[in-house]
């Protein structure tokens, strides 16, 4: 039994334009459809991270999962005690009004009601373990760089005590180095606690360092899931294959690459059918008018009618 | 040589003292070269471009050196002239292509301007030339979407776009500072292609700002490490790449999360973090940090020294006395 | 503790380097204190109490300036019609003016903060009515507002506690006409946090929304508010001289600068100028000073500016 699961999730948005102007111009109510049909389950103690552009419904996937927005259909089912979440933006995530002790203190206070001098020992734990020190505390979020001032993030994120952590691109804002230091952190985390990490990202290479597991997700639907070594060594799905094709190599082996076509889709106007059929090579008829079922991790017809190599 | 680049130096002046945000920078770029300029946030890559084209914000200003464009110096020119050189023998491609469209005019529009005002063409001419270009930097049926506003084209498309409008007055130097760093990865791959094969098609020399690796490893031919607005490192690109020759950049290729199929167990780090520009430690910038410092390192700052293929500026390969 | 908090990092260097800068900010600055400390210190500065009509002796009336020919030396502006000292009636007066346009703009701030708070952070329909009652408001000038509130006031309250309740009557009614400024900018604001990632992870941690707009979005908000609410104190001051000089703002017998200025106007062409236009440079003074200190504040605060 998973500790998180996901079981045809959809989450629609309501992107009408203003009641007013709908009566005037005669306009429909336009919905956007941000997660299509998600079925996942996540393991105890593993990483599990969402790949995907922008437009892929990763970010809403994030949310739904820690319950910012509930799903439009389909169900989200969590049997840990609780959830926390670290966000992308650095300079977002933290009150700037706020001296850091009270951002990292905020939980122990709503959820455990902790005795005033128990928080201020507990907090400076949690600064130490993320590599600050308990002199930080007192200072105040702009004073701290943007990789520090993600370790407060999973400070504060850590002080819930929480069994799932959910980290929408918690390292795309920082350096290169500085990356390095918060995954390293992130992975000793996860050793010495026993973390589980939903880990959403569009860095290919970040998620080859991170992952147990890969989910593959275009265009608000998950189009492949996979071990980590398997999806880097064997991607199956022409979305995976194209998305490994196009990074950037840093090992410059000069492999040749397939042209990359087109651009990802209008949420709103979605292609019928496979959502991926207008850029991929091996589409078909079947493709353009039927959607694939997700069928032995992976969603494409190509591969259940074995024209491509699955 | 199309730009010469020597012992820039750009300050920002505050009430509490100059902040240094390039220091004793100098390079080359050669017709149709790539050159590569990485460095982390705040290594001072982007005003270096800025400055080359002469659109720093005071009080920002260059305090010393000096940029030849095609042999004559620019750095020195009243606003004026510098205007015209600006557009017409250096472009600039930046990060956001929203912003670099103006959204009331239509992208033919715009390109027409642009050709009409640095090549005085005629406007028959200028609308040919217009629509040459959208073709060659990949945009489908071009002669509809030559009518199109900038909000009417997707992210790639619009960089397209902001590319051909660089081109269009057929300039020397081209600097494009993150051109992808707000585009999707497959979007991104085919940006990466265009500006190679513009450069190498209409021998523009390419100034390329970002802090992505990986970009500069398959669009570059030499690459300039920077930090805390000094040279640290340059060289060919695969040189840099495979054999970094600076602790920096030793450390920065370390950190680079790359594919691979054996996960790896943790990724180099490079403990602290780059220096803000008010508290630049004496010596070398990168010394209190540098794995492999010695005595040297913290009192004399390094001057760029052959070491191996590239050059790099560290006390570790201490220059030869002629 | 947050306001001290936020009052401690608003007066590091930045701000006051600023204001150290600018010439005319330091004589606003002075200029409004002098007219400030002057009111409150009037019971000790005034000659005499101007509010007390048994004090008042109508043969003193239209004295001349003191530097005028005619002119008595204990009466350095002259005296008004009843025989009132105009200094005094302008310190006594500069006092009730501060004071209502201080309590107006007060209630104001905390109307319009806490409908922009609600409007922004639930959205949906409670921000359409609210924006909604916002822009049918707006559509009216803040005066006739006032005068309107001022009206329905005076038309309930029995006859002979109208001028004991005039001065609420008229701070409800200036406030009530100037709440929507604060709405609209704080809406926008809250818009703004309500996305930002620390007020998710407020929710995530499971506070409610009270909460959340207290400690989170609250504090982030009164930037603007504070610069708000400063440019809006030399307007309600001129809206209740206005409404003074109308007849329908403080009683008579309790004249704040509006009330001189309209006693006075009768008399400008007869020669007793010093009745209206003492008291309008005290006015002129006052606002000018409290604005150019509010665009000071705002300019100072605006970090596209530094």
């Amino acid at each position: 039994m998973g500790l998180l699961e996901l079981s045809e999730v959809s989450r629609d948005f309501d992107v009408s334009r203003p009641w007013l102007n709908r009566v005037l111009e005669g306009e429909p109510r336009r919905t956007l459809r941000a997660v299509d049909g998600l079925s996942l389950a996540v393991q105890r103690g593993e990483t599990l991270a969402l790949v995907g552009e922008s437009g892929s419904g990763k970010s809403t996937v994030a949310r739904l999962i820690v319950g910012l927005y509930p799903p439009s259909s389909g169900r989200v089912e969590f049997r840990g005690r609780r959830m926390q979440m670290i966000f992308q933006d650095p300079y977002a995530s933290l009150n700037p009004r706020w001296r850091v002790g009270s951002i990292v203190a905020e939980p122990l206070l709503h959820l455990r009601k902790e005795k005033a001098a128990r928080v201020k020992e507990r907090v400076d734990q949690l600064l130490v373990q993320v590599g600050l020190s308990p002199e930080d505390g007192e200072k105040f979020p702009h004073e701290f760089s943007g990789g520090q001032r993600q370790r407060i993030s999973i400070a504060r994120a850590l002080a819930g005590e929480p069994d799932l952590l959910v980290c929408d691109e918690p390292t795309s804002a920082l350096d290169v180095s500085v990356q390095a230091q918060i995954l390293n952190l992130m992975a000793e985390l996860q050793r010495r606690l026993g973390l589980t990490y939903v880990f959403i990202s569009h860095n290919l290479a970040v998620v080859s360092e991170v992952a147990d597991r890969v989910g593959v997700m275009y265009a608000g639907r998950l189009v492949e899931l996979a071990p980590a070594a398997e999806l880097f060594a064997r991607p199956r799905h022409p979305y995976t294959r194209m998305l490994l094709d196009a990074v950037p190599d840093l090992a410059m082996s000069g492999k040749p690459r397939t042209p990359v076509a087109g651009e990802v889709p209008n949420p709103l106007a979605l292609p019928a059918g496979c959502a991926f059929h207008p850029r991929c090579p091996h589409a078909n008829e079947r493709c353009r008018a039927e959607r694939p079922a997700f069928v032995n991790s992976v969603a494409c017809h190509a591969i259940a009618e074995d024209r491509i190599r699955g | 040589m199309i730009l010469e680049v020597k012992n820039l130096r750009v300050e920002f002046p505050t009430r509490r003292g100059a902040l240094v945000a390039v220091d004793d920078v100098s390079f080359s770029i050669a017709p149709g070269e790539v050159l590569g300029v990485v460095g982390e946030s705040g290594a001072g890559k982007s005003v270096t471009g800025l400055a080359i084209i002469g659109l720093l914000e005071p009080p920002g200003r260059i305090a010393a050196g000096e940029v030849r464009l095609e042999g004559r110096r620019i750095d020195n020119l009243p606003p004026e002239d510098m205007r015209r050189v600006r557009g017409r023998r250096i472009a600039m491609v930046f990060q956001d292509p929203l912003t670099s469209l103006n959204p009331l005019y239509t992208i033919g529009a715009q390109l027409e301007e642009t050709i009409r005002t640095h090549l005085a063409l005629a406007p028959k001419a200028s609308r040919e030339k217009a629509l040459g270009l959208l073709k060659e930097v990949g945009i489908p049926a071009a002669e509809q979407r030559y009518h199109h506003y900038p909000h009417q084209f997707s992210g790639g498309t619009r960089q397209r776009v902001v590319i051909a409008l660089a081109l269009a007055a057929e300039p020397s130097l081209v600097i494009a500072d993150e051109p992808t760093t707000a585009l999707d990865v497959s979007i991104q791959a085919q940006i990466i292609a265009l500006l190679k094969r513009l450069a190498a098609s209409h021998r523009t020399a390419v100034m390329l700002i970002t802090h992505d690796m990986g970009v500069i490893a398959e669009t570059a031919q030499r690459v300039a490490v920077m930090y805390a607005g000094r040279l640290v490192e340059i060289g060919p690109v695969r040189d840099v790449i495979h054999s970094p020759q600076h602790p920096y950049t030793v450390g920065l290729m370390g950190a680079i999360p790359k594919i691979s199929l054996s996960r790896n167990k943790s990724l180099t780090q490079i403990d602290g973090a780059m220096p803000r520009l008010n508290a630049i430690p004496p010596g070398c910038a990168f010394n209190p940090r540098c794995p492999r410092r010695f005595e040297r390192c913290a009192k004399e700052r390094p001057d760029l020294s052959p070491a191996g293929a590239s050059e790099a500026a560290c006390w570790l390969h201490e220059p030869r006395r002629a | 503790m947050i306001l001290r908090e936020f009052f401690s990092r608003v007066w590091e260097n930045d701000l006051a380097w600023s204001f150290r800068r600018s010439p005319v900010t330091i004589a606003a600055a002075l200029v409004a204190a002098a007219c400030i400390g002057g009111a409150l210190l009037a019971p000790w500065l005034a000659p005499q109490n101007p509010f007390d009509l048994a004090a008042l002796d109508l043969n003193e009336a239209f004295k001349p300036p003191a530097w005028i020919e005619g002119g008595l030396a204990q009466y350095p502006f002259g005296t008004d019609n009843q025989g009132r000292d105009v200094l005094s009636t302008i310190l006594y007066g500069t006092r009730l003016s501060l004071a209502v346009g201080f309590a107006s703009v007060l209630l104001a701030m905390a109307l319009g903060v806490s409908a922009g708070l609600a409007a922004g952070y639930f959205g949906g329909r409670l921000d359409a009515v609210i924006m909604r009652i916002a822009d049918v408001q707006l559509s009216f000038p803040a005066i006739l507002i006032a005068l309107l509130i001022d009206g329905v006031a005076r038309v309930a309250i029995a006859q002979d506690l109208h001028d004991a309740l005039a001065v609420y009557v008229l701070v409800l009614s200036i406030g009530l006409s100037k709440w929507v400024d604060f709405a609209r900018t704080v809406r926008g604001s809250t818009l703004v946090e309500r996305g930002k990632e620390y007020v998710q992870a407020a929710r995530i941690i499971g506070r409610g929304p009270l909460g959340i707009l207290g400690s989170h979005v609250l504090p982030n908000v009164m930037g603007p508010v504070l610069v708000i609410a400063t440019l809006n104190i030399g307007i309600a001051i001129i809206t209740e001289a206005t409404l003074s000089f109308l007849g329908v703002g403080v009683p008579p017998t309790t004249p704040s600068l509006g009330t001189l200025i309209r006693i006075g106007n009768d008399f400008l062409f007869s020669g007793q100028w010093w009745i209206t236009v003492v008291p309008g440079a005290a006015l002129v003074l006052l606002v000018l000073s409290v604005n150019l200190l509010g665009d000071w504040l705002r300019d100072a605060l605006n970090p596209k500016l530094r």
